[in-house]
């Protein structure tokens, strides 16, 4: 039999059976909009409710501040738009790094073709932003500084604490965005104490469904909603709540925030196994934070294997039952690298041959010791045949 | 065309229209003298829109019937007017008498028309040297019809009647519209395509199986032959010199083309292939590689520019798939610099660290045969489409077939 070993988990997660049964139950048991007078209306809400309660939880904040979205991206550009069209006479610079997420740097160059000004702030080969280099960048008509907490391609680990912390004399006039979507639920957040305005999460990263996030929007801080329509999630969000949706990140948050003592302790432990026994096998290099080097999280690891090509990797990997991503892809016979691995300066031979693995909740030892003496023996067999 | 193979002919086209339209309501169809008449009931878009790209058919109006009567046939032509001819724009009347017992000429009934409709329209005009509108009336025995403007269709000949084909299909631009060019010569076309997984990956696959999806719609169900290639790029990788590799390559595929021709009755090889384009497509490459192969070798694209196959991929509508993102990781296996005037004993030579009998054996052993646009796609389910929604699809394509019986027998096989 072949195995069947998710090491893709940055991309997106498998749903956890509870959630999928509250999703479920939710379809067929409530059907009500939160928004009716009546008792059905009013089950909904409270499941709503419930749900937000979970969310808030998970990233440490109220749950007045939870508005949920269909998901990372629409969250991101609630964020990003929503902060630059609101303070637009106040100021139209916007400060960003070249290691966002698509959502992000695509907002934002969007923002430019409409008259903003964007700074997109380098990073160092471990993937990491120079706080002080946020601050020099802000200008008397800064209105928003966006930065992501965890890179997904990488894992490398942005110093947020020291950049709200040097932002605070600016506040509020730069508001803070943060798109938390790798770390919410696997790391500790304090989006308060780090002065954080804005935070993004998204379900389908925690085991949850996809289709649903959410944006944090701390007290006081004002947004332009994206779309117009009824005054559901503080009318920053109109349209009818995906109550199902909502439901699954709820029960994925309250589910992900038992499980993650646990697997805090797991996956430094599941990166360095992986590491050993791959190096056990085969050449690599680490792109981005390694362990023991820059700050970087333990589940996401970006390796290359010079001379091999990433794509055929993962297609081998694959035939094997083992799913990792690539660090670039093949666009018409041309391989195109990702600009993430481009920012962090790394040569073609690099970049070409990266791929990403990508720890979740549920992965185990067991399973990652066999994909990395399936992926050295792999790499060997390319080796031998090309 | 004349006496049998006319009949053979229109037979044939009337078959293809009838599965163009297969999933419509059921209508028969007519023929007298070159055209064709089909009936329809509100549906008359739709059936122009399908019949549009049945190949064979060069004209298709819209036409609405009037008695044989010069007041009704005025009224009708004065209703299509109104309906078609838009303020300011210039027209003619046009008339075709096939029934000489008709009390009236044809330009008696032209001038009549072309009175009455700038008669009750005074915001048209006529110009009889270059109208943009054209008001159509023909006469025949029983009735008169009459249509504005007509719609081109692809010409051709109708698929079927020059035979089948086999058409190399790799996913790129030049390929599938070569298809359709061979279709439109009546060829039935039968696809090979080669798939080097992990090399190539399981999209660019499916990328192919929504060309021939597109194809089908020109030219009846495809059937994709999907060819084991990845051991013959590993083996010529390693063991050919590097110049040689793309040579040696086509080498391989032209020899598994002439085996699945020959297996499915195809009469010659299609391929994209274009002059000068790329290194294999010097003269010389064409001859080396093509000297693998005793079939004719047939290049519908040979003397085209990159501009004009463009455009042919946008009116077929196989552009849009083409360019989809998923290429092959294939230059892999492009040498940095490939022979443009490969020598054929230098070739042979290096063929011959080749078990290329085996390697030929085993390709054939592990090809797939898809079938793609019938009444059972099984296309669908083949490229890993979720179970979950197959019970849906079989529901829709489970249409009766009313068309030709030359049409593949749908069902997946996998040959041994």
């Amino acid at each position: 039999m072949l195995p069947d070993i998710y090491l893709d988990n940055s991309a997106t997660t498998p749903v956890l059976p509870e959630v999928a049964e509250a999703v479920d139950r939710v379809l067929r048991e409530f059907p009500g909009n939160p928004s009716s007078l009546h008792a059905k209306g009013l089950e909904a809400e409270r499941l709503l409710r419930r749900a937000r309660e979970e969310t808030a939880r998970l990233v440490g904040v109220k749950p007045e501040e939870v508005i949920f979205t269909s998901g990372g991206t629409e969250a991101n550009n609630l964020a990003i738009r929503g902060i630059a069209h609101r303070r637009r006479r106040q100021g139209r610079h916007l400060i960003t790094t070249a290691i966002e997420h698509a959502s992000v740097l695509n907002t934002f160059r969007e923002l430019e073709e409409d008259g903003f000004r964007v700074t997109y702030l380098k990073v160092s080969t471990g993937g990491l932003v120079e706080p002080g280099e946020v601050i020099r960048a802000v200008g008397d008509d800064t209105t928003l500084v966006s930065v992501m907490h965890v890179n997904n391609e990488t894992g490398s680990l942005q110093p947020i604490a020291e950049i709200g912390r040097l932002l605070a004399p600016y506040q509020p006039q730069v508001a803070f965005h943060v798109d938390a979507v790798q770390s919410a639920g696997k790391l500790d957040l304090f989006p308060h104490r780090w002065g954080v305005d804005l935070l993004t999460l998204s379900a389908h990263k925690i085991h949850g469904p996809k289709g649903v996030g959410a944006l944090v929007v701390r007290e006081g801080v004002r947004l332009e909603p994206l779309f117009a329509g009824g005054d559901q999630e503080r009318g920053l969000r109109p349209g009818t709540e995906n109550v199902p949706g909502i439901v699954g990140l709820g029960e994925a948050a309250r589910l992900v925030r038992g499980m993650a003592p646990e697997a805090r302790v797991r996956w430094p432990r599941l990166q360095q196994l992986f590491l050993a026994e791959l190096s056990r096998g085969a050449d690599y290099v680490v792109n981005g934070p390694g362990p023991g080097s820059e700050p970087g999280v333990p589940y996401i690891l970006n390796l290359s294997f010079p001379g091999v090509r990433g794509e055929v990797l993962v297609h081998m990997l694959e035939e094997q039952g083992i799913y990792v991503s690539t660090g670039s892809a093949c666009h018409s016979r041309r391989p195109e690298p990702s600009h993430v691995l481009v920012a962090l300066g790394l040569p073609r031979r690099r970049w070409e041959s990266a791929i990403r693995v990508s720890f979740s909740f549920l992965t185990t030892e067991g399973e990652v010791a066999m994909a990395a003496a399936l992926l050295a023996r792999t790499v060997e067999e390319y080796r031998r045949m090309m | 065309m004349k006496g049998a193979n006319r009949l053979d002919f229109e037979l044939r086209l009337v078959a293809n229209m009838q599965w163009a339209m297969r999933d419509l309501p059921q209508r028969h169809i007519s023929r007298t003298f070159g055209r064709i008449f089909v009936p329809v009931d509100g549906d008359g878009p739709e059936v122009v829109e399908r019949l549009a790209r049945v190949c064979g058919i060069v004209s298709l109006s819209l036409a609405r019937r009037a008695p044989l009567d010069i007041e009704a046939i005025l009224a009708v032509s004065l209703d299509l007017a109104r309906e078609n001819i838009r303020p300011g724009e210039t027209f003619k009347v046009e008339t075709r008498r096939a029934n000489k017992k008709f009390p009236l000429t044809s330009p008696e009934v032209s001038r009549l028309g072309g009175a009455h409709i700038l008669g009750h329209m005074p915001e048209v005009t006529v110009d009889v040297q270059q109208p943009q509108r054209t008001v159509h009336i023909e006469i025949r025995d029983q009735e008169a019809y009459i249509y504005v403007d007509s719609v081109s269709g692809p010409g051709g000949l109708p698929v079927g009647s020059s035979g089948r084909g086999l058409l190399l299909l790799s996913g790129g631009i030049d390929s599938p519209v070569a298809g359709y060019l061979a279709m439109r010569r009546g060829v039935r076309v039968t696809a090979l395509h080669f798939h080097s997984f992990p090399f190539t990956s399981e999209r660019s696959r499916e990328k192919v199986v929504d060309l021939c999806r597109r194809l089908s719609l020109y030219g009846g169900p495809v059937s994709l032959y999907v060819a084991y290639f990845t051991e013959i790029q590993k083996a010529v990788r390693q063991n050919c010199p590097e110049e040689l590799y793309v040579t040696i390559m086509r080498r391989m595929m032209f020899r598994l083309a002439e085996h699945w021709a020959r297996e499915t009755g195809c009469l010659a090889v299609f391929t994209g292939e274009n002059l000068g384009q790329v290194a294999s497509q010097t003269m010389e490459s064409i001859a080396v590689i093509g000297e693998v192969c005793r079939l004719p070798i047939l290049r519908p694209l040979i003397g085209m520019d990159k501009a004009d196959i463009i455009a042919w991929a946008r009116r077929i509508g196989t552009y849009e798939i083409s360019i989809r993102p998923y290429e092959d990781c294939c230059t892999l296996f492009v040498p940095r610099h490939p022979a443009t005037k490969p020598k054929l004993a230098k070739v042979v030579e290096s063929e011959a660290s080749l078990d290329i009998q085996a390697l030929l054996a085993e390709s054939m052993a592990r090809t797939e045969v898809v079938r793609v646009g019938g009444d059972e796609d099984t296309g669908r389910e083949d490229t890993g489409a979720s179970p979950l929604y197959k019970a849906t699809w079989t529901e829709q394509e489970n249409r009766e077939d009313q068309g030709d019986s030359g049409l593949d027998r749908p069902g997946p096989r996998v040959l041994e």
